[in-house]
């Protein structure tokens, strides 16, 4: 005889792991896009946003449906959390897309000739990301945990790149323009990096039943 | 319960199925009732589909049951009933003048709140049934009687004990083993009166995992108080409110957005 209520919240699983890999793709081709001034792969991720959107619809009618069957306990924990959870992936999605807009402008300009420390930003993002889905997958408090304190040198770098940029555009207002890009590409970065520490506050919830938001401020 | 044993019966292959997936096979139109001079249901007009969970939902005394009843003619054991209306399963009326009872809950098995085994063994439980309707040969009871407790999710748990006497078992196994004796005789629909209300949590669990299978084979109509129970395990649901139909739809429209506010300060806990 099949469990069928587990059966749904197992397909609710499934459904934000699916979601989940899109997100992380769609930042990982959105750098891409910029690092390597790849037109074509930004545009690609643009469209890819829109799947994006459709599953975070369709994870909150899976969620609504499971809430009117009384789920209790670690089930109920599950469903609010997938709730957030493909909340935060569709605007980490929507930061893919404003960094591959970007990448689709810079791509059609010069370079500007600065050394940011953007790189190690973006992997310092992404790796965020893949730890908060791992944390996730293994409902792994410990690692979700471990990763919210990377979100504070995520910002930080990205004060020292805006510094940086701005710096920049004083001596060289030719460059406003692609300087202004890059500022905004760095601050979509920073907030991806914010949007795996909130997927990480909501895997310590699900894993220990606590609510570690806002807990955690210097 | 007895009249329904008396050996006239037709033999398990002329049981019909008329209508296809998907389709109407239960068609109500302006059913009352009167217990004497009292009306319990009004204008009842209502059409369930074949192969799918429809919920019948309401505070106690809004009728639900009875009229869960009338879809076998239950009701007709009652003194002083007086029906007006239509029923129809599988478009003949069920109501009509030729109509044999007995073919007919053969048809619409039901299920009860308190499970009702025979004071029998698990086997003659299920065999008993079976053999009013012409099955003889122990080795075709011996099939039909496992596949049934099969069906039920109980053949696991009672394999090893099937002449032992079902008044031993718990009261969730009771339970499914009686709907195993319900779906022992093929019918098209099966009714439920609230069959998990007595039931502990795991219990209840397995009986609402095993309507969901059974929803394959079966059209079933149930009878809950349980609101969650309702949206966890049924296609459709009917919302009734003394004696009247005041909203029926798709289970997960009448517990997410119900038309009328009634259903909404039911379906809340605001009243009932």
């Amino acid at each position: 005889m099949e469990n069928h209520f587990e059966a749904g919240i197992e397909a609710l699983r499934q459904k934000l792991l699916v979601m989940a890999s899109h997100a992380e793709k769609s930042v990982n081709e959105a750098v891409q896009a910029l690092m390597q001034r790849d037109h074509d792969l930004a545009l690609r991720v643009r469209a890819d946003d829109d799947t994006i959107d459709a599953f975070e619809v369709e994870i909150d009618e899976m969620a609504i449906l499971l809430l009117t069957k009384a789920p209790l306990a670690s089930n109920l924990r599950l469903v609010t959390v997938a709730m957030k959870i493909s909340q935060n992936l569709e605007r980490i999605g929507d930061e893919a897309t404003k960094i591959a807009k970007r990448a689709r402008d810079l791509s059609q300009e010069p370079p500007v000739k600065i050394t940011l420390d953007l790189p190690r930003m973006a992997g310092m993002a992404l790796v965020m990301v893949k730890d908060a889905l791992d944390s996730f997958v293994h409902r792994d408090a410990a690692a979700a945990r471990a990763l919210i304190p990377r979100d504070k040198e995520v910002d930080a770098l990205n004060r020292q790149i805006h510094q940086q940029l701005a710096e920049h555009m004083m001596a060289n207002p030719d460059t406003i323009g692609r300087c202004l890009h890059w500022i905004v590409a760095a601050k979509s970065l920073e907030r991806i990096a914010d949007h795996a520490k909130n997927i990480a506050e909501e895997v310590v919830y699900l894993c220990e039943a606590q609510d570690i938001r806002h807990t955690l401020k210097n | 319960m007895a009249e329904i044993l008396i050996p006239k019966i037709a033999p398990l292959e002329t049981s019909v199925t008329t209508a296809k997936t998907g389709a109407s096979l239960i068609e109500m139109e302006n059913v009352s009732l009167f217990y004497g001079a009292s009306r319990a249901l009004k204008n009842i007009s209502l059409k369930l589909e074949e192969k799918v969970v429809t919920a019948f939902i309401g505070p106690s005394g809004c009728g639900k049951s009875t009229l869960l009843r009338c879809l076998n003619r239950m009701n007709d054991l009652i003194d002083n009933v007086r029906m007006d209306g239509a029923i129809k399963i599988g478009g003949h009326n069920i109501f009509a003048a030729d109509v044999d009872v007995i073919e007919l809950r053969k048809r619409v098995g039901m299920v009860f709140q308190k499970s009702n085994p025979f004071p029998k063994s698990i086997y003659e439980n299920v065999a008993y049934g079976l053999r009013l309707h012409g099955v003889k040969a122990k080795s075709d009871l011996d099939a039909r009687i496992e596949e049934c407790l099969r069906a039920s999710a109980l053949w696991d748990e009672v394999a090893d004990r099937l002449h032992s006497s079902a008044l031993g078992l718990s009261g969730g196994q009771q339970q499914r083993l009686c709907i195993a004796r319900a779906i022992a005789i093929k019918p098209e629909i099966i009714l439920m009166d609230e069959p998990a209300s007595a039931l502990d949590p795991i219990a209840t669990a397995r009986i609402e995992d095993l309507i969901l299978d059974l929803k394959k084979e079966f059209t079933i109509v149930i009878v809950t108080h349980n609101m969650q129970q309702a949206a966890r395990i049924s296609d459709q649901t009917a919302f009734f409110y003394i004696g009247e139909l005041v909203e029926f739809g798709p289970t997960r429209k009448i517990f997410t957005n119900p038309a009328q506010k009634r259903t909404e300060d039911y379906v809340s806990g605001r009243f009932g």
